[in-house]
């Protein structure tokens, strides 16, 4: 599971949805993986302004990761300006949403406690029937 | 019966979900083509919508639309696997009912062939609520797909007339060289016999998922059928 994807994920029990508190999930004892893919400038590009950048950057600090840029970069950033080319900033945004994935761990609701498992890569949100 | 809803979660739980666990590669394996109205719908998203496909199964409908993000969802762990390859898309393990995602985030939705699975009324709006309430007020869509009871042309035949709770078999054939045992793939040489597993269904008749999306606060944007399938695009009809 890449990094962007802790973006649009929050606890599942109904009763944490509307607590600012069960997002984002905070991983534990993840164990990452670097899973090559294409760089895909403007997926990242129009995907910037929808994170929420406070957890994104909660998260990879969480995870132990290299610092995300204090603000969202602006679509400016990502280009290199005398060649055109991807910037240094898109290539590391890339790597670090895009390719570091949860291989395995927990994802931790910081409202209710619960702990989700990640297995081979997939999170299961499947609550405990006493949990419904 | 001393708790309705845990009984009809426990139903579901041995004749649906089980059973998709159970046939999951060969059910995926018969799942690659995108039926048109949900190309259609998925193609005219603007770029870079970001939604949900809450009951993905293999994934399918994650390849359509390159420019789009979705993070697709299903109650099978065996089928979410499958559906992983789909990159830049992304995947979880949940149930309809109890979704990981914030309330009234996402730009779209669709749940195909879901809803439908669900054994009580209740439940069935209930599903519908979860997926109408991921959506963005106002401009937010789901494309909600169920099986229709009129199917007159179809090789089941059913009509208007027949019963719309039903257990429809899926079979998996027996080969004489021995097969996979669909569940793990694993192969032992004998020959195999034709096993047969049974879904439950709620066979929807015209008209009623329309009622199911406003039970639920949704308002119907637009509405058909489609090859034994009733189809519904809704929004969410008020603000909170």
């Amino acid at each position: 599971m890449k990094v962007l994807t802790l973006n649009f994920l929050t606890c599942a029990r109904k009763t944490c949805k509307q607590n600012p508190a069960a997002f984002p999930l905070h991983p534990k004892e993840a164990e990452l993986e670097q899973i090559e893919t294409d760089i895909n400038p403007l997926f990242i590009q129009n995907m910037l302004p929808r994170l929420d950048w406070e957890a994104m950057k909660t998260v990879t600090n969480e995870l132990g990761l290299p610092n995300l840029p204090l603000e969202t970069p602006t679509a400016e950033a990502l280009v290199d300006e005398s060649s055109g080319e991807p910037s240094q900033t898109l290539k590391d945004l890339h790597s670090l949403l895009m390719e570091t994935s949860v291989a395995s761990g927990k994802l931790v609701c910081a409202n209710c406690g619960h702990e989700y498992a990640v297995k081979e890569g997939i999170a299961n949100f499947l609550l405990p029937s006493h949990m419904v | 019966m001393s708790n309705p809803a845990k009984q009809s979660e426990s139903y579901e739980d041995e004749h649906v979900h089980a059973v998709y666990e159970q046939i999951a590669s060969h059910f995926s394996s018969t799942r690659y083509k995108p039926w048109p109205i949900i190309e259609r719908f998925l193609k005219a998203l603007p770029d870079y919508s970001v939604g949900l496909d809450i009951g993905c199964g293999n994934g399918k409908y994650l390849a359509v639309n390159p420019k789009v993000f979705i993070v697709g969802s299903d109650r099978s762990s065996n089928l979410v696997r499958i559906a992983s390859r789909h990159q830049p898309h992304a995947v979880a393990v949940a149930d309809i009912l109890d979704l990981p995602h914030a309330l009234h985030a996402f730009d779209f939705a669709i749940s195909i062939a879901v809803v439908h699975h669900l054994s009580t009324p209740e439940r069935r709006i209930e599903a519908v609520r979860s997926i109408l309430e991921t959506l963005r007020f106002e401009d937010g869509r789901a494309l909600v797909y169920v099986w229709a009871l009129e199917q007159e042309g179809s090789r089941r035949g059913w009509t208007e007339d027949d019963e719309q709770d039903v257990m429809v078999p899926w079979v998996m054939k027996g080969s004489k060289k021995g097969r996979s045992s669909a569940a793990n793939g694993e192969c032992d040489g004998k020959p195999a016999e034709d096993q047969t597993f049974h879904r439950y269904y709620h066979l929807y008749h015209k008209g009623e998922l329309e009622g199911d999306i406003e039970a639920a606060g949704g308002t119907v944007v637009e509405a058909g059928y489609e090859k034994d399938n009733w189809w519904v695009i809704a929004k969410r009809a008020k603000a909170a």
